[in-house]
């Protein structure tokens, strides 16, 4: 078989298009938060740590004996927590953004294995849940809840951004805070909402890893999605519509990378293929972020009676 | 609501008391202002004087540290630009606070609506700012992007920002600074237009002319102090000028001196541009010490390249630059410096200073690397600050101190700054681009008087200039510049106005009626 004849034959499996919605959800939650975020004017590094969080809290609640939906909350909820911390610092306070939520990642994820290793000390196996269920649907929906969820959300985010007046707030403190102010917004606060917000959705990224995807919690389970959801907020030139289409784009190449390693059947190293989601983002980034415009205050932080 | 007071109309506004200190300076002291309503206020100032401060004390980003402020006789809760916003007060400031990425009616509808609404009812909002648009003449597209209109426009959508939300006391910062002229008569004639309808307006500016076509009342502020308030009838430029900056203002007078030896001597120099267009054509020119030579030309026609060249930035493709009676033959900005050449660029923000960094370390830009102010390449703070301190209270810089970010001082503070730097060494060549463009008058004729002190000293001064009045009272000869080149120079006391527009717009024919036969042979000979 030819090469060309082997990747039809896996675009044309219902099998990989269930894989690629799936593999594209936590991309989805986590590039439509950090694209709150940045809207709003803040960028947010501790994406990272946030999805490791949402994944350990939900599931440690669902383990403790909470149902699937009340870990979604918990772990929305930690996601919220972790999203004031970064906002208290950056917004009042105006720290570097950078430096404040790469530390915000350090402490969720050493939070996260803390908290997991103290209720659990010596857990060899990682113990598991009940996860949620794919519904019964035929084909490609045949996904579980939180993947039918996020994909709302996307609609969801949309309208606010773009059809309500705290939308429209949101956009405004995150292209020129001191108008903003001038039109009687209270910055801080929108900013401060905003991050959490976004937080809560990249936490609810984690929680789907944990809760529908695979039915435990491992170390390292988020393993750079928060990263690619940063470039992919770039990728989407921060609209939501757009947010989506880079995640399933990305999840078409993750997944297929997938079954190409398997019919490859060795001939060439698993790592090449490994790479080849993460090279075409990178690509794909050169080609569109270029022309991407950006919330001109990104980054920068407000003090009132400064000029 | 407090009664019309007898006579006049209702007070709008009433500010009482107003102080405000940023650190050691003192913005504002102890001010008190009332408005009424139908009734066009002029605040008229120096730069610096405290003008923005105060309003935006009254529009809440700032907070007052002493006064009360009444707005339609209650009260106004300090420091919330929402409470003055429902007040009816609405503020257009000095530099423009609207998103470039989001629509005019975005821009205008933003927080006018509660936040938690499901919708927002754009076409009520469209219908709103359409009618309010027809109603005072002010044009406006809703839906283009504020990144893409024009200043006249952006301003008539931040006015429109203000009646939006039924504004009752409108302030103007500074609103024609960025206007052409005939875009500052219709502003004009929509504040009229705004009066009538029963508005107050503050109107901020610094400029003298603007005061008498559009105010009733005028109030001086100088130093943070409200010095005068007056019937804008009853008063008369002179008297303004002199309450503006404290004393009466003389137009320069240069005491005759006899010019020294040549400080400056340019011979046959001509500089092409990246695209071979000559810069500069066959230039020669000569800069004497005790003189100032003027460059008069509409910009474009080689005044920059001629900056360019006399700072060290670019080098003559041919032809010779000598300073002080050596060729040059690789300047650069440094050895400039270094051979006595101190510049007040054309862009202060851009080629004058660094708006981020302290006082004094824009002071000593041009020669940290002088044993005074560094050792073994270690900088000498100490050194450097006390030097700044001394230049600061020479030149009259009003600043917090040596350790101020350059940025926060006011423009003519910053020009004041860059004289400092650049007079402090006793010069030999003074390069002045366009020294005065955007002063007010007080720091023009500072500006002035320290350029004339400097050729008694012994410098000369090579002015270059669009304000033909500033070259006829400044230079001691007069050039014109067109399509890089140069006239002969011509004796101040010899030239008319309306003789040097005819050479800017390329009538040489007229040199004949201006030199006597000798010279012109010689002038023509390059
Ligand atoms: N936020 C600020 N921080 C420090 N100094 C300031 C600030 N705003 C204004 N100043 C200083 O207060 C003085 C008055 O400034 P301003 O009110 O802008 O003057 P004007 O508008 O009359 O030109 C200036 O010396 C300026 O440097
Ligand atoms: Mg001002």
């Amino acid at each position: 078989m030819d090469f060309l004849s082997i990747i039809l034959d896996i675009l044309l499996s219902a099998a990989f298009w269930t894989a690629v919605l799936r593999i594209a959800t936590p991309y989805v939650l986590g590039t439509l938060g950090e694209l709150l975020c940045e809207r709003a004017g803040v960028l947010n590094l501790g994406i990272e740590g946030i999805m490791t969080l949402g994944a350990m809290a939900g599931w440690m609640a669902v383990y403790q004996g909470a149902d699937l939906w009340t870990g979604v909350l918990v772990a929305a909820a930690c996601g919220a927590l972790l999203g004031l911390l970064h906002a208290a610092l950056t917004v009042p306070l105006g720290l570097s953004q950078h430096v404040t939520g790469i530390g915000v990642t350090l402490l969720g994820t050493s939070l996260s294995y803390f908290v997991y290793r103290l209720v659990l000390p010596q857990a060899s196996t990682p113990p598991t849940i009940e996860p949620f269920q794919p519904l019964a649907l035929p084909g490609a929906l045949a996904q579980t809840p939180l993947t039918y969820l996020a994909f709302l959300l996307v609609a969801v985010v949309a309208y606010v951004l773009y059809r309500t007046p705290v939308g429209l707030a949101v956009r405004m403190v995150g292209e020129n805070p001191a108008a903003a102010e001038a039109q009687g917004l209270n910055v801080t606060a929108i900013r401060v909402g905003a991050v959490m917000a976004g937080s809560a959705l990249m936490a609810l990224a984690g929680a789907f890893l944990t809760l529908s995807a695979f039915n435990a919690f491992f170390f390292n389970m988020v393993n750079g999605r928060g990263w690619i959801c940063i470039a992919l907020v770039v990728f989407a030139s921060w609209r939501p519509g757009k947010a989506m289409l880079g995640a399933l784009l990305f999840a078409v190449f993750d997944a297929l990378q997938l079954r190409l390693q398997q019919a490859s059947g060795g001939v060439l190293p698993y790592q090449l293929f490994l790479m080849m989601p993460y090279l075409l983002s990178i690509l794909a980034l050169v080609l569109v972020a270029r022309r991407a415009s950006y919330p001109r205050a990104l980054m920068i932080p407000y003090r009132k009676g400064e000029r | 609501m407090s009664s019309p007071l007898k006579g006049g109309p209702e007070v709008v506004l009433r500010l009482a008391g107003i102080s405000k200190r940023f650190g050691p300076l003192l913005a504002n002291d102890d001010i008190s202002l009332t408005l009424r309503a139908g009734e066009v206020l002029a605040l008229l100032g120096e730069n610096g004087a405290g003008k923005t401060t105060l309003m935006n004390i009254l529009f809440g980003h700032y907070v007052a540290d002493e006064g009360t402020i009444e707005a339609f006789g209650r009260p106004l809760p300090p420091g919330s630009p929402r409470a003055a916003l429902e007040a009816g007060i609405g503020m257009v400031h000095q530099h423009f606070t609207l998103a470039d990425n989001l629509s005019v009616l975005d821009n205008i509808a933003v927080g006018t609506e509660s936040l938690w609404r499901w919708r927002s009812d754009r076409s009520a909002a469209r219908r709103r700012l359409l009618d309010l648009s027809q109603r005072f003449g002010l044009e406006v597209r809703p839906d283009a992007l504020v990144g893409d209109l024009s200043v006249g426009e952006r301003q008539r959508a931040e006015i429109l920002k203000a009646l939006y939300r039924d504004a009752r006391i409108l302030i103007l910062d500074e609103p024609t600074a960025v206007l052409t002229p005939q875009e500052s008569a219709g502003l004009f004639e929509t504040l009229r237009k705004l009066t009538a309808d029963g508005l107050a307006v503050v109107f901020i500016s610094h400029k003298m002319n603007e005061v008498f076509a559009a105010s009733d009342t005028v109030a001086v502020l100088r130093a943070g102090k409200l010095v005068a308030t007056h019937a804008t009838a009853s008063t008369d430029r002179a008297k303004l000028a002199e309450l503006m900056v404290g004393r009466s203002v003389k137009p320069p007078a240069p005491t005759p001196l006899s010019p020294g030896e040549p400080v400056l001597e340019l011979a046959g120099v001509t500089v092409a541009s990246d695209h071979g267009r000559p810069l500069l054509d066959g230039v020669d020119l000569t800069v004497r010490r005790h003189q100032v030579v003027g460059i008069a030309g509409v910009s474009g026609n080689g005044q920059t390249a001629l900056a360019e060249l006399v700072s060290g930035l670019i080098r003559p493709d041919s032809g010779r630059l000598s300073l002080k009676g050596s060729v040059v033959e690789h300047g650069d900005p440094a050895d400039m410096v270094r051979r006595g050449v101190a510049r007040i660029p054309e862009d202060r923000h851009s080629a004058g200073l660094v708006g981020a960094m302290a006082v004094w370390e824009n002071l000593i830009a041009e020669r940290y690397h002088d044993h005074a102010f560094s050792r073994f390449g270690v900088l000498r703070r100490g050194a450097a600050r006390s030097y700044a301190r001394k230049v600061i209270e020479e030149f009259d810089v009003r600043c917090p101190g040596p350790d101020a970010r350059t940025q926060l001082l006011s423009g003519g503070n910053m020009q004041k700054l860059i004289l400092g730097r650049t007079l402090a060494h006793g010069p030999d060549l003074i390069l002045a681009s366009q020294p005065t463009r955007g002063l007010d008058i007080g720091a023009v004729s500072y500006v002035h008087s320290r350029l004339l002190d400097a050729r008694s000293a012994g410098a000369g001064v090579l002015l270059i200039s669009e304000d033909l009045d500033e070259i006829l009272a400044l230079a001691d000869c007069v050039t014109v510049a067109y399509h890089g080149r140069l006239t002969p120079l011509l004796p101040h006391d010899r030239v008319s106005v309306s003789q040097l527009g005819l050479l800017m717009a390329g009538h040489w024919d007229i040199l004949r009626d201006i030199l006597p036969e000798t010279q012109l042979e010689h002038g023509d000979a390059a």
